[in-house]
This record gives C-alpha cells, sequence and structure tokens, in this order.
C-alpha cells in the first residue's frame, strides 16, 4: 500500500501562535543583535546621537538650574547633543561621583563642589584642553587651586559662592546695634538680639557649605588653620584655642543652640520663619524672601562681612567645577557643552540670574550693574576678596579636602560648645588631623 | 556498493543512537543519585551566593588591605587601615556608639513587641484591622519615614517642642482654682543637636520603625501556643505573670531568638535612618559604623579605610550568629 503523501497546503497552513523551531530562531536572532550592541557591536546610524549627562546639585537658587535646562534645549538644536541634566541634594553629590568613577558608568559631567577634584582625581581626566579657553587663564587663584591637581586640571572652574553675614535691618537698628566689625562686636550684637529673642543662626552640624565655612573663618581669623605652609598639622595653637573659647561663650550667649544639628538650609528656613536674626549665608535667603514675596523679611535685610579678629579678616567662598570623568564615552560632547556654559553671553546669564549668591569665576564681571543694582546684597562682589580655601595657607589638596569631608574642625567647635575645654577639643582635631595628614 | 554505504550508514545512526542512550541513561541514573541530584539543585543558589556575596566580600577584605582611594589603584598595605582606625577617636566612638545603639534598640523593640503582640493575640473587635496598622511603619519606605521623623525632630521647628511650649504655657483653672500656671518659657530637648537626645532620637525612629516586625512575629509565634497549656496552668492557679512566664516564653523561644538575632544584625548594620536624620552629628555623637564606613569611602574617597571600617562589624555578627545557631542546635531547632 502507498502511503498518500501529506497534503503540502495542509502543511504549511498557517498555525496559532509559534512553534518551538520558530521560537528559537527568532530568540537567538534577538540575542545575537542585543549581545553585538552590548558587545562592541554598532548600533545602527538612527540610534547615534550624541547625548550628555550632566550631575549638579540643587541649586538654592532654582532659576539657576531653570537656565542650565534652557541651555540645554538650545545646545541641542546648536550641537545636536541632548544634554540630560540632573540635580541632586548637594550632600549626595560626593557619594554619586565615587560610585559612577568607581562603577565606570555614570554621569558623563560631575559638577563637583570645594576641591573634591583632589578626592576623585585618578578618576578624571586631564582638561588640559579647554582649561586655558574662554578667559580660563584668568580664574581666581582659589578657583584654580580647587581643581589643578599636581599641575594638571581635573576640572573646570564654574563659580564661587560668597558668604556674609546675613541679618534683620529692623532688629540691630530697633535695639541699636551698629554693624559688627570683629569678633567683640559680633558677639556683643548677638547677646543683645538673643535676649530680645533673635538669637543668632549658625549650623555646626555634618554639613557640607555652612558649617566648615564659618568654623574655618572664624579659626583663620583669630590666626588659627589645621596646617602650617609646609603641610604640618598646626591647630593645637594659642590662636585655635582663642577661636574656641570665643565658640563657646558666643554659643551659650548668642546663638540659636538647635544650630548643632543643622544643615546647609536649615538657617535659611529659620532666618525666613523670622527665628533668628543674623546668620552666615550666601544670598539664597534674600533671593528666595524677595521671590516668595516675603516684603517683611527681604525689605529689612541685608548683609555685611565676616567680622574680623587678630589674624585679619577671612570667609569662604565655595568654589563648584566641572569634571569629565574617564570612563565617559561621550568626553568631546561634554567638552562642548562646557564651553557652551562658558560663552560670555551664556556665563554672563547665568551668574546674573542667581543675583549676587555666584561670584564668577575670573574677572570681567565686576561692574555689572547686578552688584549695584540692590544694596542688600552688593557686598557680595566683595566676598571673593577674603576668600580663603580649606587647609589655607597650606595646600588645598587632597588632605584638606579629607579633613574637612570628615567634619574634623567643625566638630573641634562642637565638642568644645557642648562642654569640652578649648585644650581638649584642640587636641582631639590635631590627633585627628595627624590621623590624616600623617604628620 | 550502495549496499554497503547504506549499511554503513545504518551502522553509524545505530551508533550514533547507542551513545546517545548511553549518555542519556549515565545522565539519567547520575540524577537519580540523591547525593549528586542534591548538588546539582544547589548549584543556582552556590553561584547566587558566590556572585552577591563571597564576591563582594572578598573584594572588601582586599580592599581594606589596600590604600585604595577613589579612581585610582590601590597597593597593599597590610593592616595600615586597621592601625589607623584602631587610633582614631571617631572610629572608637563609632564603635560604641552602634554596639550601644544596637543593644538598647534591639532590647526595647524585643520588650515593646512581645507586650504588643500579647495585646495582639487577644481577640476584640477590629482585632484584624489593628494588626494591619501596626505593621504600617515596616512598610513605609524607610528613607520617607525618618524625614517625617527629621521634621518631628527639628532644631527650630520640632512639633514635640511645639506642644510641650503650649502645655507649658497653657493656664488652666477650674470654678477660680488654678489647675495649673503658665510656667513660662520653656525651649524644649535639643532632639538632634544635643548628643544623649541625638541618640535617643535615633533610638526611638528605630523602635518605631522595628517594632512592628517584633510584634507580628512575636504573635504568629503566639497563636501557635497550644490552649490547653493555658487551660491546664489555670487549672494548676497560675497567675497571668506566671503563665507568660512558663508557658509563653518557653514555647516561643525559638521564634523569639531567631527574630531577636535577625534585629540585631539589622540594627547593627543600620544607615539610612542616622544618614537622613544626622549624618553622624552632633561632633560624631550618632555615627555607627555603616554611616562612618560611608562618610570615609564615599565622602573622603578612601575606599580601603572605608572597607576596612565597614570590616570591624564581621567579627562581632559572626560571633552573635554562632551562638545563635549553637544555642538553636542545643534546643533542637535546626
Amino acid at each position: 500500500m502507498t502511503k498518500t503523501p501529506k497534503n503540502p497546503v495542509e502543511k504549511s497552513a498557517p498555525r496559532k501562535g509559534l512553534t518551538r523551531r520558530e521560537f528559537t530562531k527568532s530568540t537567538a536572532a534577538i540575542a545575537a543583535g542585543t549581545g553585538l550592541g552590548l558587545f562592541g557591536g554598532v548600533a545602527p546610524a538612527f540610534a547615534q546621537k550624541r547625548e550628555v549627562h550632566h550631575l549638579a546639585w540643587n541649586n538654592f537658587i532654582p532659576p539657576a538650574d531653570d537656565v542650565t535646562r534652557e541651555f540645554a534645549a538650545a545646545f541641542e538644536k546648536e550641537a545636536g547633543v541632548k544634554v540630560r541634566f540632573e540635580t541632586i541634594g548637594q550632600n549626595d553629590i560626593q557619594a554619586r561621583a565615587a560610585a559612577a568613577i568607581e562603577g565606570g558608568a555614570g554621569p558623563d559631567v560631575l559638577q563637583l563642589w570645594w576641591n573634591h577634584p583632589h578626592l576623585y582625581a585618578g578618576g578624571l581626566i586631564d582638561h588640559s584642553a579647554i582649561y586655558s579657553l574662554d578667559g580660563g587663564g584668568d580664574v581666581f587663584a582659589y578657583q584654580q587651586d580647587a581643581v589643578i591637581v599636581d599641575g594638571v586640571p581635573r576640572g573646570i572652574p564654574y563659580y564661587g559662592i560668597g558668604n556674609l553675614m546675613a541679618y534683620r535691618t529692623d532688629v540691630y537698628r530697633d535695639l541699636g546695634i551698629g554693624i559688627p566689625d570683629n569678633w567683640d562686636e559680633f558677639l556683643a550684637a548677638g547677646t543683645k538680639c538673643k535676649a530680645e529673642g533673635w538669637p543668632f543662626g549658625q549650623t555646626l552640624g555634618h554639613t557640607l557649605g555652612d558649617a566648615p565655612n564659618f568654623a574655618y573663618s572664624l579659626m583663620w581669623s583669630f590666626g588659627g588653620s589645621e596646617i602650617d605652609e609646609s603641610g604640618k598639622v598646626a591647630v593645637n595653637s594659642e590662636a585655635t584655642r582663642q577661636a574656641i573659647d570665643w565658640m563657646k561663650v558666643a554659643w551659650e550667649a548668642a546663638f540659636e543652640p538647635g544650630g548643632l544639628s543643622w544643615d546647609d538650609g536649615s538657617n535659611n528656613r529659620a532666618f525666613l520663619s523670622e527665628q533668628i536674626s543674623t546668620t552666615s549665608n550666601g544670598a539664597s535667603i534674600y533671593f528666595v524672601a524677595r521671590q516668595k514675596e516675603m516684603a517683611h523679611v527681604a525689605d529689612n535685610m541685608s548683609h555685611y562681612l565676616y567680622p574680623q579678629g587678630p589674624g585679619g579678616r577671612f570667609c569662604v567662598s565655595v568654589p563648584q567645577g566641572f569634571s569629565i570623568p574617564k570612563y565617559s564615552k561621550n568626553q568631546e560632547a561634554a567638552m562642548e557643552w562646557i564651553r557652551y556654559l562658558l560663552r560670555p553671553d551664556n556665563y554672563e546669564r547665568y551668574i546674573t540670574v542667581q543675583n549676587c549668591f555666584a561670584l564668577p569665576r575670573a574677572p570681567g564681571l565686576e561692574d555689572h550693574p547686578m552688584w549695584t543694582a540692590d544694596p542688600a546684597v552688593s557686598l557680595y562682589r566683595d566676598a571673593a576678596k577674603y576668600s580663603r580655601s580649606y587647609g589655607w595657607p597650606g595646600p588645598f589638596g587632597r588632605g584638606a579636602a579629607e579633613v574637612q569631608s570628615k567634619y574634623i574642625i567643625v566638630d573641634m567647635f562642637a565638642r568644645a560648645v557642648q562642654g569640652e575645654s578649648a585644650q581638649v577639643a584642640a587636641a582631639w582635631a590635631e590627633k585627628e588631623l595627624k590621623n590624616v595628614y600623617g604628620a | 556498493m550502495a549496499d554497503t554505504s547504506a549499511a554503513t550508514a545504518r551502522a553509524r545512526v545505530s551508533a550514533s543512537r547507542a551513545g546517545e542512550k548511553s549518555r542519556t541513561s549515565w545522565l539519567t541514573t547520575q540524577l537519580e543519585d540523591e547525593r549528586v541530584l542534591g548538588y546539582v539543585l544547589l548549584v543556582p543558589a552556590f553561584l547566587l551566593i558566590i556572585v552577591f556575596i563571597a564576591y563582594p566580600f572578598a573584594l572588601g577584605v582586599w580592599m581594606a588591605l589596600t590604600d585604595k582611594v577613589v579612581g585610582q589603584p590601590g597597593s597593599f598595605v597590610g593592616l595600615a587601615n586597621f592601625a589607623k582606625l584602631l587610633d582614631s577617636d571617631i572610629f572608637r566612638t563609632a564603635a560604641w556608639n552602634t554596639v550601644f545603639f544596637t543593644v538598647v534598640a534591639t532590647a526595647i523593640k524585643a520588650a515593646l513587641g512581645m507586650w504588643l503582640a500579647v495585646l495582639l493575640n487577644r481577640k476584640f473587635r477590629l482585632s484584624r484591622v489593628t494588626r494591619a496598622a501596626v505593621l504600617l511603619p515596616f512598610i513605609v519606605p524607610t528613607v520617607l519615614s525618618t524625614l517625617v521623623w527629621l521634621w518631628m525632630l527639628d532644631g527650630t521647628f520640632s512639633v514635640f517642642n511645639w506642644i510641650l511650649r503650649w502645655l507649658w504655657d497653657l493656664e488652666l483653672s477650674v470654678f477660680g482654682l488654678v489647675v495649673k500656671e503658665d510656667f513660662g518659657y520653656i525651649r524644649g530637648p535639643n532632639w538632634l543637636g544635643d548628643p544623649a537626645w541625638a541618640m535617643g532620637s535615633i533610638i526611638m525612629a528605630n523602635v518605631w520603625r522595628g517594632l512592628p516586625f517584633f510584634a507580628i512575629s512575636f504573635l504568629a509565634a503566639l497563636q501557635t501556643v497550644p490552649t490547653e497549656l493555658y487551660d491546664a496552668a489555670e487549672i494548676d492557679g497560675a497567675s497571668g505573670w506566671r503563665k507568660f512566664w512558663n508557658v509563653t516564653l518557653p514555647m516561643i523561644k525559638p521564634v523569639a531568638i531567631v527574630v531577636v538575632v535577625f534585629s540585631f544584625v539589622v540594627t547593627f548594620a543600620d544607615f539610612q535612618l542616622v544618614y537622613v536624620l544626622t549624618r553622624g552629628g552632633p561632633y560624631n555623637s550618632t555615627h555607627l559604623l555603616a554611616t562612618l564606613a560611608y562618610q570615609i569611602s564615599m565622602h573622603a574617597g578612601n575606599l580601603g579605610e572605608g572597607a576596612a571600617t565597614a570590616l570591624f562589624m564581621v567579627p562581632l555578627l559572626f560571633v552573635v550568629i554562632v551562638l545563635q545557631l549553637t544555642y538553636l542546635r542545643r534546643i533542637g531547632v535546626d
């Protein structure tokens, strides 16, 4: 009996779903395609649009971030590079940067604070190719020190944040207080204000900006320093102990005790809610008061320079810069983006939108009307003149960054205001500093 | 000729099938052996442990023996990182804080958890809703709930202090008789700014978050205790306390030990709570080993020193776990 062949039409009739063989074939094809993409295959031309991921902090002046987003949109049209601008809390920038560099993946531009490029130098590219462009050669020294590691720029300075004393003009006027020029006058003013329910506010907590800004400035103005010019630990000096003693007295007499747990935003909130009369800050309190139409605060506040002490008058201006990590596959595009941000017209707009909060990275904008338009903040123009960097008068290097990251100088003052003697607090700091500097 | 090649081909096919059959039967035979199958089934879990636990741990140990910083390869420095840490007052403070925080928080959670479980084990209206509600602090993401604590304990705007001030200022009189007079101004505790209050605050927040785990675990254990035992105890005239001590506690002891040790380990390595509330301040008085390791490695960039800090947690936790396992084996719970 002849076997009847199967009907070919029937054999190829459509079926529901996939056969196992078809499924295997198509899965293999997809896997191969994906594999190519993952392991070195070239993506199709339509997917090759360049992209830059820029990580920055949540600027205390929100319009600055809005302007950057506008720049990003314009830059995409102009250069064909899509910029993903991500902002996070300032205290989280370091963790993100460290994790990205170690993991070899992450943002293409890291907007680092202070001299943190010193901490991550091994993972950051040499920025020499674009460093001297757009006025880079004239950048203020404290900003250059922040990014130049062993003679190699590991970042591009962007701007600084000036620090002055924000104060309530009406409170000072009512209490007959003049602008304090030195720490004794400052203490006398604070004592008067606190007695009337208007204490001074200052954080001595573990927070990146305001706490170290105040603690270092105070120590320097009494003549103290963490290390000397040669880099030798010098904190346990008579000058430092005097600064600590002053702080102990002042904390009790003039300051709001809650400051020991404040972060960088706490004093802003306390000032805006009229809980304190004076605090060390950038121009952000004033900016927010104006922006939120809190006229009773904005119309009754101004700023003065940090008081001077036996060692002089000092403050800290916080440098910020861009750093491109070595792992970035978009280094060229990232450099283009940075150059775009530093283009004079863009840069001027970015600085001026912050209304004296941001200090330009280089001379050239001193005569801008911004500085004289509003007397309440015009003094910020002089902040850079008194600015020093952590580690001063020693090098602004890795050791200084580590000391700041561990809050050793801040904690030295915090321990004292909680009861330790100046001798014990300074000796404690000396031991911890030697642990960092190894000398 | 054609016949010969056909025969050869048939022989090949037959040999190949025989080979396949013999391989299949060998594999089947092997897998039918439970000792072999057991190991085969363990392979996926073993691989997971290697990739996600053993490798990171070994890497951490290696890193702790180097001077590695972010972005640069480290070189071997032996035990230098450990020596540096032991010489640091910040590290010793953090180590002591970790032990104190863990022991106190776990003890409070165990005591309150047991109390809550006994209450929840009773039958009352809306008992099921109450049991579900108790779990809420455990369900809410830790960072989110800790942010709420941060606001409640704020140095300037603490709601606790606001209530305290309101009560302090309150004047109460009944029929002209002053029950409470205005006590004048009170600032209230400096919750996160004073070292003792700050430690108390992080313990309070940890207890709030961890209590449901204890309560629900103990409740589950309580429900397995046969009621006959309580009936017998009652017939013998045992008081409530006596019943708890002589019936409840021995019956739920194996579960209780597992829960306490598990919580001990998790509390010991707590990070989020302190990071959000105090970041280790004021002056390191709330730093735990986990937050200090994070600060040293991620903020100061010293990965070697940070890894060494984290490794200091291992010996103590190891001892705790060994004691737990030994005890559980002794009482026959494997």
